[in-house]
């Protein structure tokens, strides 16, 4: 679904890919166009950064669809950082009701092998990436 | 006609009120692998039914399936409370089946192991989305509670406004650090006790009581 950057086989074994996902991108999708867009993406080896990050029912298909594709030696699973601020607590009794969600917050996700969190606080999140 | 069908319309709802009323809450036990989940639940079905719910261990995951323990009666100040305890696999976002190496457990097994937590923690998610009425949300104290699977996991929670109780376990333990959770999420109560010890229970029971009840 995203169109590959130009590079040559030989670069890219050097390199490790990070794709930065729009929020306007994300906004057109269904949750499993999402959650199918993230784990194509990491089981490539990829970095994927969503600029608004994913509501709390997305998260939740993302971890039970992540465990599904789980397999020895092959996947072990994903890497998902986000500020630890609960955004559904700010939402209003109004945004409640209508089903409005608040879920701006940058998140990165990455192959659970290759991503390694360094630090996390409530305004910043330091992660260490590694080649396959 | 109209007038009729409404009328049963309207009673069919207050029966329906009535009885889910009295239905037993389902109470979904949930937090990361080895804070303490199993050892919680055995807690409180033997407190109050005589019987375990499932086995307990040091090495992550032992718990696979999600298990339930129907009609599980507390009694608080003179009135009883009547839930269905189900005991969740740990929850995270990675299952490596070497880890498993470490405990002594051969390849074959660790494999096996590792496909059948998995399966658990897709099991658990979908259970919090469809199938519990309220959370209890075990918490090893003696571990950093900023870890992106509380805080997801908080978060689909409250998404789904089910009433939430934070128990803040291992507090025998001498690096036990309950404030650190409390600060980690004060928008909820959080409850110190040693399941193991079965300390603080007491509390633990009223606020069930108080919060599903």
């Amino acid at each position: 679904m995203i169109e590959m950057p130009e590079v040559t086989p030989t670069d890219a074994e050097d390199g490790v890919q990070i794709d930065l996902i729009s929020g306007a991108r994300m906004e057109e999708m269904a949750s499993m166009e999402k959650v199918r867009l993230i784990l194509d993406g990491v089981r490539d080896g990829n970095i994927v950064i969503l600029e608004e990050g994913l509501s709390p029912n997305e998260e939740s298909k993302l971890i039970e669809v992540t465990m599904t594709e789980i397999s020895p030696d092959e996947f072990n699973g994903i890497e998902i950082e986000t500020y630890p601020r609960s955004e559904t607590a700010d939402r209003s009794f109004l945004d409640r009701l209508m089903g409005r969600e608040s879920t701006k917050k940058l998140t990165v996700i990455g192959p659970a092998n290759q991503i390694q969190t360094l630090h996390k606080d409530e305004n910043l999140i330091s992660a260490l990436v590694s080649r396959k | 006609m109209g007038l009729l069908t409404g009328l049963r319309d309207s009673i069919a709802r207050v029966t329906e009120r009535l009885f889910s009323a009295s239905d037993p809450k389902r109470i979904g036990i949930y937090g990361p692998p080895n804070a303490g989940k199993t050892t919680l639940a055995n807690r409180i079905a033997r407190d109050w039914t005589g019987d375990a719910i499932g086995p307990e261990s040091h090495v992550p995951h032992e718990t696979r399936r999600a298990r339930r323990k129907e009609n599980v009666e507390i009694e608080r100040n003179g009135r009883t409370v009547t839930i269905d305890i189900v005991d969740t696999p740990g929850v995270t976002t990675k299952v490596d089946y070497k880890e498993f190496l470490e405990h002594d457990i051969d390849e074959e097994d660790a494999v096996r192991r590792s496909r059948e937590a998995t399966e658990g923690v897709a099991e658990a998610m979908h259970w919090l989305r469809e199938d519990v009425d309220g959370v209890i949300y075990v918490l090893d104290s003696t571990e950093d509670p900023f870890t992106q699977v509380n805080t997801m996991l908080i978060g689909i929670i409250e998404s789904q406004d089910l009433p939430v109780l934070i128990l803040a376990n291992k507090t025998d333990l001498d690096d036990s650090n309950v404030k650190r959770i409390e600060d980690a999420f004060p928008q909820h109560r959080t409850i110190p006790l040693s399941a193991l010890e079965g300390d603080n229970m007491d509390e633990v029971y009223d606020r069930i009581a108080e919060y599903f009840g």
